[in-house]
Order: C-alpha cells, then structure tokens, then sequence
C-alpha cells in the first residue's frame, strides 16, 4: 500500500516473483507502475505493508543491504553529467571494486549494449536511445539479483529499442537476473515477459502467462490497451454454428462461435497469415488488401494492409525481405475462425 | 575636471605598476578577509543550503523567503548590530575582536551567508531529482547520494562562492564600522577608496578602485570558467 497524502498509489498490491523470472507489469500511464518499482529498488518505501527478497523479509536494517542487490533503470533517462565511464562505473566505485576489475566491466558492458568504444564520450551529447543504452549497462555493471527496467523503450529508436529488448532477454537468459519491466507497450510486454501483471488504478487486477492475460483480453484490459485489429459488427449466425461479422468496409469475419446482435471481435496480429498469393487453406478468413504502412519493430516488423477496413500483421523481418513487400504491396491475409475472439 | 580625471588614472596606473607597498598590502589583506570570510560562511551556508535545497518540509517556502530577505540587508545596518556585539559592553566584547581584521572577516561572513545559502539551495534545486535516487539504486548511501546532486549542481555553487566573495570584498559598512580602517591593520580596498576620496587624494581612490573591479572581474571569469570544466574525474 501507498499513499502520497489522500492518492493511493498503490492499494493492496501483492506480488511474488520467483528467481530468474521476467515480470512485466502493464498498465496505464498513472497506474502506479512507477512507484511499484520504485519500492521494489528500496528508494521507496511502502505506507504499509510488508516486502520479502530471496525468503528474507525487508526491515529498516537491512534496507540498505537488499538495495544493493537491486536496482532500477529510470523511465526518464538520468544520467550523471559526466563521459560513458563515469556513469558505468558509478556504481562500482561506491562499492568499492579495484580499477582494473571496474575498467574490465565498463568494456564487458558496454558491449553488451554494443556502445563499445563510447567511454570517453560525453553522455549529454548521445542520442536518447545511446543514453538510455548507458543507464541500462550502468545497471547491468553491478550484477545485481534483480533487475528493475521503467519503460525502457519509451520513445527510443528502433535500433536502441532492439538492443535493449535482446540485452534484457540475453541477461536473464545468461545470467539468471530476476527482471521486472514496466511498460504500456503490449507488444514487448508479450515479447520479453514469462509473467505478466496488469496494474490500474494502483491494483493489481490480472497476473498470469502473457498468452493466457491477451487470450482472455479482459474489459480491464481493453480499457487502456490498445488491441489491434479490434473491430464492432453485427453478427449472425450461420448454418454450421458459426457465425459471420460484418465490420463494415464491404469485410465480413468468419468466427466458430455462436453470435448475434452487435459484437466486437478481435484478431491477434500474429495469428494472421500474410502472402503474396491467395493459399488453400483450413482457415475460413481470406481477404486481399495493400500494405499502408511498415513499422520496423527490430526483428519484427508490423504492417498495417488496407483490405476494406484496416488489418495489423506481425511478421519477422526476414520474411519482409523474403517476400519482397513494399507500401502498396498486393497481398493476401488469412486467418481461422477458431482465431477471431470475441470481447 | 576631465584632465583631472584622466591624471588621476594615469597616476593610479603607475601606482600599480609600480608595486607600491601600501597597494599591496591593502589589496592582499582584503583578499584575504574577504576569501576566509566566503570560506566561513561556506562552512555553514553550504551543508544549509544542500540540506534545504533536497528536503521537503512545510516551512521550507518560508525559510527560503527568510534567506532571500536577507540578500537585501543594508552593509551598514549590519555593521552597526555586530558593532554592538562585538564593542566592549557588547555580549561578544570579552574576545576584543573589535577593529580587528578577524571582526570584519566574522561580519562579512555573516553578511555573505544569506547569498551563500540562497544560491546553494537554487543550486541544489535544479538538479534533475531523479540523480539523488539514480545514486541511491546504484549503491550509494543518503551522505554518498547527496554528494552526488553536490557535483552535478556544482557550476551553479561556484556561482554561490563567487557571489559571495564579490559581495564580501566589494562592502564599505562592515569594513568600516567593524575594522575601524586603521592603517597596516584593518585598512582594506574599499574603506581605503572611501577614505582617500574625502581627504581629495584621488589617484590612490582611483588606483584601488581599479584594483577592486580587476579582483571581481577575475574572480568571476576564473569561476566562469571553472564551471565550463568536467566535475567527475576523468579516467
């Protein structure tokens, strides 16, 4: 529990997150996800309440010692106003490491975050996504239990947002880190997280699989989450137990379920199956469009393809290039039945 | 008039070129003075300011008011209360500090202390708040943490010290009542200016004058630039 005077923050929040697990925490901007993390890192601490690391419970002697274990890459990119060395090594200095073992570690770092070769550099005269580059390789330095990210890619280049995504994946894969993400990014919440947890309002309304949280793609979800290929029609049933949508734009949806009346049905990007010819297929869904516009996501790219009304579609980049796409590209969409999931 | 002008800052010229002893000793015991009374008032107005400058608490809008009302304080009024401190009947009389050098050092510290405490607070202020927390979740202590908002904020410090010894050098009331300007002992640049333009002996008036303005135009472009320089070490 967290009160900032009479704003609760925070209201009854319980959380456990197991030793090498990658938590993402998803909510809106206000939800509280900030202060979460901020008491999580021990620069914060909870009106009431109680907190646990490694089995051990947290009091105010030692506070001090968990914080060390711990640490928290800020939303805002803070930085100190000195070169890439400085800032790296900040943390090592405190903690007292011989020069050579820091100098070794700022390199190993900063590789990892591929800015090898920056440490001379000026921090302020980096670009967003460098500097944010900096403070997570800051915090990578120190090799702590748990690992503590806001928004890490808010508003950073693709590149930058990339590196930093595989760094996260590669550190808790490599290492064993315990990760904690904040974000209202869906995509990278369903990219990178083994759990996720939905937070609004300061509550924590939804934990679970990322694949068994947007598989149920509650109200609380849909609320602030911005589901793509999310359309209204009206449906009917039809003679197999099926039922057609009509979204408007000359589209109508096949669903396997039963409905009438108004409906909002949704299709999840990566269910959707791109090509450059119409397949023969099982699915029920084919419809022909052109691609409107092309989002590199690093490994991803997403497309938007206008087929009467608008579709978004994942697929790798390595297909993007395979297949020869472009803006105004000619092509096929297909999806199941079973795919379309009503809210 | 003018001709009368120009020789007397032709005179003055030479007066310095020429290493004139009285010059000297004048200019170097107002430094002095005036550079420990800025370290003083640096000793408490710095640790004040920072701990304002990062706390929160309910009266903090008032105490900083009190500080800025205090930038006003007229050098004389000041002079003449410490006066009464310091003189013989004073409570402070039984340290006969009076007409000492170490008089006007304590009382120019004191008159310098609100523009030491003002500035380091704004100082503090203006740093990012996140670096106080940035510090703490990589490791550091409150003590370590708060040095570290010091060394971001530290360009706007120096302004703090610059301020505060240009304030310190370039004051008449406290000099005066407090130094008695007694020649060879409490005689610094400006009661001297003062004095030896009432007995008409311009060209040392000017020559200090001159003195006085190239101290303060160095000490503020030293502190310029200082603040330009990288306060983290380097590798």
């Amino acid at each position: 529990m967290k009160n900032y005077g009479d704003v609760v923050a925070l209201d009854n929040v319980s959380l456990k997150i197991r030793s090498g697990e990658i938590l993402t925490v998803i909510g809106p901007n206000g939800a509280g996800k900030t202060t979460l993390l901020r008491i999580m890192a021990f620069i914060e601490r909870p009106t009431r309440g109680e907190m646990f690391f490694g089995g051990e419970k947290v009091d105010e002697e030692n506070r001090d010692r968990f914080r060390l274990r711990s640490t928290l890459v800020f939303q805002r990119t803070a930085l100190f106003n000195a070169d890439v060395y400085n800032n790296v090594s900040y943390g090592l200095k405190i903690r007292g490491f011989p020069k050579h073992e820091i100098d070794e570690k700022v390199g190993e770092v900063l590789e990892l975050v591929k800015l090898d070769g920056y440490e001379g550099r000026l921090v302020k005269k980096l670009s967003g996504g460098e500097q944010q580059r900096v403070s997570l390789a800051r915090a990578l330095a120190l090799d702590t239990d748990l690992l503590l990210l806001d928004e890490p890619t808010a508003n950073l280049d693709p590149r930058s947002a990339s590196i930093i995504e595989d760094t996260i994946s590669r550190v808790n894969r490599d290492y064993g880190t315990t990760i904690v993400v904040a974000t209202h990014n869906m995509f990278q919440a369903k990219t990178i997280s083994g759990i996720l947890a939905l937070l609004l309002g300061g509550r924590l309304v939804e934990v679970g699989s990322p694949d068994e949280i947007f598989e149920r793609a509650s109200k609380e979800l849909l609320s602030f989450a911005r589901v793509e290929n999310l359309f209204s029609g009206d449906a009917s049933i039809v003679d197999d137990g099926n039922s057609v949508i009509d979204i408007g734009g000359g589209v109508k949806i096949e669903a396997a379920s039963a409905l009438s009346g108004r409906v909002s049905v949704y299709v999840r990007p990566e269910d959707i199956i791109l090509s450059k010819r119409s397949i023969s297929s099982s699915a029920r869904n084919t419809f022909t469009g052109s691609i409107v516009e092309v989002s590199d996501l690093g490994s991803i790219v997403k497309l938007r393809i206008d087929a009467g009304r608008e579709f978004v579609v994942q697929i790798t980049k390595r297909s993007f290039v395979e297949m020869g796409l472009n803006l105004s590209s000619k092509v096929y969409l297909t999806f199941k039945a079973s795919s379309v999931r009503t809210v | 008039m003018s001709l009368e002008i120009l020789e007397g800052f032709r005179k003055a010229i030479e007066l310095i070129l020429s290493g004139d002893p009285t010059v000297v000793d004048i200019t170097l015991r107002s430094i002095s003075v005036s550079g420990m009374a800025t370290l003083l008032s640096a000793l408490w107005g710095l640790p004040t300011g920072i701990i304002v400058g990062l706390s929160d608490f309910k009266g903090k809008p008032f105490l900083k008011g009190f500080f800025n009302a205090l930038l006003g304080i007229p050098t004389v009024t000041l002079g003449l209360i410490l006066y009464l401190f310091f003189s013989r009947t004073g409570p402070l009389g039984f340290f006969h500090l009076l007409y000492s050098p170490i008089a006007i050092m304590l009382g120019e510290a004191v008159l310098v202390s609100p523009i030491m405490v003002s500035l380091v607070i704004n100082a503090v202020e203006s740093v990012d708040p996140e670096i106080r927390d940035l510090a703490r979740t990589l490791g550091a202590s409150e003590a370590q943490a708060s040095l570290a908002v010091l060394k971001e904020s530290m360009g706007s410090v120096s302004l703090a010290f610059t301020a505060s010894f240009n304030r310190a050098i370039a004051e008449l009331g406290v000099a005066l009542m407090l130094g008695g300007n007694i020649r060879g002992v409490t005689r610094v640049l400006t009661t001297t200016v003062a004095l030896e333009t009432t007995r008409g002996e311009l060209v040392l008036g000017i020559a200090l004058s001159i003195i006085l303005l190239l101290i303060v135009l160095a000490v503020s472009v030293t502190a310029n630039i200082l603040r330009g320089r990288r306060i983290w070490a380097s590798r």
